[in-house]
């Protein structure tokens, strides 16, 4: 392997590979522009695409958003046939479905991650981990086959009338168990996705988890910090940034899941108050309808839910990164 | 970033449609006859090597590949209106007939057993009757006894063919559903869950004490659900059975409809079923790839003469005969190429 100075020397000119050899330097020149063009282009190419899909789907959605403004993003109507279409609900349905999943992948993900990096007896690392990376590979459709017919009935028969009846009479709380339990809807959605997006923050955490240098964590033990002590006034505090790259990279895929919410949200274009009240997503309501859809402005409008959606994903990413380059800033002004 | 995988495959179904080698029929659209579009093209393969190249994306999506040219034929479960047809030049006729059929779970009623008319189907879905032992309800069968249990309407979240000629049926028989809802391949359901598919439907009907949902006729009779007879427009009470959906389809007049722009929810005729439908094959009158549209048309010939069992099996209708060779008079008289007819009768 080249020294660190070599590959300076390359990057910023040839004059000392030249000095040293002209032949073989001349042949590593165009190696080196070759090969720099070829990820040039590979880079470059994301950023067409990514323009590409703008573009394509603002002109897409431009004759529903010209047409309806912004009505579009503040009507819950949602009507084929008198060609009336607002975006609330789906918009409705795609955050509270993820902020529910989130809630309840992000602690569970963060549990997994620390047993089996700090307190797994090494036999059970091995099968943890690799049922964990299963569990990512399982195809979305699985999740919405599984969670419509072996998971709606159960939350149907007892989960549902547990809430409603436990706490669908407290104050403010109450109202969002209310409601017959059709097994099906918002909760069971968030629920599903929830399964889904576990593994990824898992396995993140774990990752993130696994840098911690061992010699800080022994350092905290040898100062006789129990392990509770050592990990959350070490490992938390040196993989913070991870944490929130795993919980982002979560959020990210339940935002746009389609399939699996698609079987198990109801799929009604209405804001309930109640979670057990069936919902929409963006990403459900166009996989349900943009195949049937007739007429310039139902298509036109299921493609600025995609925009939104697009949107959406952009400024999650967005603030995630601006939330990182924080605590990068944080983490620096402590050490 | 669904919704960019959506229109990826929208493209890849078109390119592959163009990539078909140039021997096969290519069409695309409705999902409701794809099962009888499949075994009728593997008999056809059989039989002359021929092979129909079929993309089931949904009808809207039919329309979309004929109007681009992509295709050879689109598919379509709502016929297009006469005037979109002569400003696209395109011609269409019915290839098969299906019906859809209301399903109840109501504890101690059986298949058959539970009878409605469209009027109290249609408050149903609005939100107007919410427990099952409603007089409007009682009133229809006097000799059932019907539990206080809360309805849950369930609905077709998909849009698709079977939304249409539900919402379409409410319509005709409410005045107030068609002022408040009206009829398409997706409507504003104000109550009730919607399931993906035939199989969402039926499941969540099955899941759930109170239920009432509405499948394509092939679905309820292979699964024995708990279907519900109906009234129909001559004041009869009719069970679903493909005698009914044919009657419907004998007794409806297409020899006055327009472009064939006619839908067969409640027809006359004593024996009619009220929601039965046919699905729309759509061509170009005058096409610029004659011989395919002649190699298409052998096929829907061929299919017409020899696939009424085949689509038997499957739990389709076949056109009534008088239908079918109206539809062959129209190919000679309407599709041309060169000023002459395309369609030799053979």
């Amino acid at each position: 392997m080249p020294g660190p100075s070599y590959f300076c020397a390359t990057r910023s000119g040839t004059d000392i590979v030249a000095i040293i050899d002209p032949g073989h330097a001349a042949k590593q020149l165009i190696f080196e522009r070759i090969f720099r063009s070829a990820t040039l282009i590979a880079a470059i190419l994301v950023l067409l695409i990514l323009g590409g899909v703008a573009v394509s789907l603002l002109r897409g959605a431009w004759p529903a958003l010209s047409h309806f403004r912004l009505a579009f993003v503040t009507r819950e109507i949602w009507n084929p046939v008198t060609d009336q279409f607002g975006a609330l609900a789906p918009i409705y349905g795609t955050v509270v479905t993820s902020l529910i999943a989130m809630l309840i992948a992000v602690p569970t993900g963060f549990g997994i991650a620390l047993f089996l990096t700090e307190l797994c007896p090494p036999l059970l690392k091995r099968p943890i981990g690799v049922a964990v990376e299963l569990l990512a590979a399982v195809p979305s459709i699985i999740f919405g086959i599984w969670g419509l017919f072996v998971l709606a009935p159960v939350l149907q028969r007892y989960v549902q009338p547990w809430l409603i009846r436990n706490l669908g009479d407290i104050p403010a709380v109450g109202h969002l168990f209310k409601g017959p339990p059709y097994g099906i809807g918002i909760l069971t959605a968030g629920v599903v996705l929830a399964i889904m997006v576990l593994p990824f923050i898992a396995a993140t955490m774990r990752d993130v988890f696994d840098t911690v240098p061992p010699m800080l964590k022994e350092s905290g033990y040898g100062l006789g910090a129990t392990t509770w002590e050592v990990i959350w006034n070490v490992v938390v505090p040196h993989s913070r940034v991870g944490i929130v790259g795993g919980t982002m990279l979560g959020l990210g895929r339940a935002l746009g899941e389609t399939m699996a919410v698609t079987f198990v949200i109801g799929n009604a274009h209405r804001i309930s108050s109640s979670l057990l009240a069936p919902g929409t997503t963006i990403s459900s309501a166009i996989a349900n309808e943009f195949t049937e859809a007739v007429g310039d402005l139902y298509t036109s409008s299921l493609i600025a839910l995609g925009l939104l959606l697009f949107l959406i994903t952009f400024t999650v990413i967005a603030l995630a990164q601006a939330m990182l380059r924080r605590l990068e800033r944080r983490t620096g002004a402590v050490a | 970033m669904k919704i960019v995988k959506r229109l990826l495959i929208l493209g890849v179904a078109a390119s592959l449609s163009l990539a078909a080698s140039a021997a096969d029929i290519s069409g695309a659209g409705a999902t409701f006859p794809y099962p009888i579009y499949a075994k009728w093209a593997d008999a056809y393969k059989k039989l002359t090597g021929i092979g129909l190249n079929y993309q089931s994306i949904g009808s809207g999506g039919g329309i979309k590949q004929i109007k681009a040219k992509t295709v050879t034929f689109g598919a379509s479960d709502m016929p297009l209106k006469p005037d979109d047809l002569k400003s696209s030049g395109l011609l269409q006729f019915p290839m098969i007939i299906g019906g859809v059929v209301p399903v109840v779970n109501i504890k101690g009623v059986g298949p058959g057993q539970l009878h409605l008319d469209g009027a109290t189907v249609a408050a149903i879905y609005m939100g107007d009757i919410t427990q099952w032992n409603d007089a409007a309800i009682k009133k229809l069968n006097p000799k059932l006894t019907l539990p206080s249990t809360a309805i849950a309407p369930v609905y077709r979240s998909d849009g698709s063919g079977t939304n249409f000629l539900f919402s379409d049926y409410l319509s005709k028989t409410s005045p107030k559903f068609q002022s408040s809802i009206g009829a398409n391949t997706s409507v504003q359901w104000p109550v009730g869950i919607g399931a993906k598919g035939n199989e969402g439907v039926a499941n969540m009907t099955a899941q759930t004490d109170g239920a009432i949902g509405y499948v394509e006729y092939a679905f309820a009779k292979q699964n024995k659900m708990s279907f519900t007879t109906l009234t129909n427009k001559a004041g009869n009470a009719v069970a679903p059975s493909a005698e009914s959906f044919q009657a419907a389809a004998a007794t409806a007049d297409w020899a006055g409809a327009d472009s064939y722009f006619l839908i067969l929810t409640d027809q006359p005729g004593a024996k009619s079923w009220p929601i039965t439908g046919a699905s729309f094959i759509l061509v170009y009158k005058q096409p610029d790839d004659a011989a395919s549209v002649n190699e298409a048309l052998k096929f829907f010939a061929w299919a017409y003469k020899d696939g009424a069992s085949m689509a038997a099996e499957l739990d389709y209708v076949p056109l009534p005969a008088a239908l079918i060779s109206q539809v062959q008079k129209t190919w000679t008289t309407q599709i041309t190429s060169g000023g002459r007819p395309l369609w030799s009768g053979k």
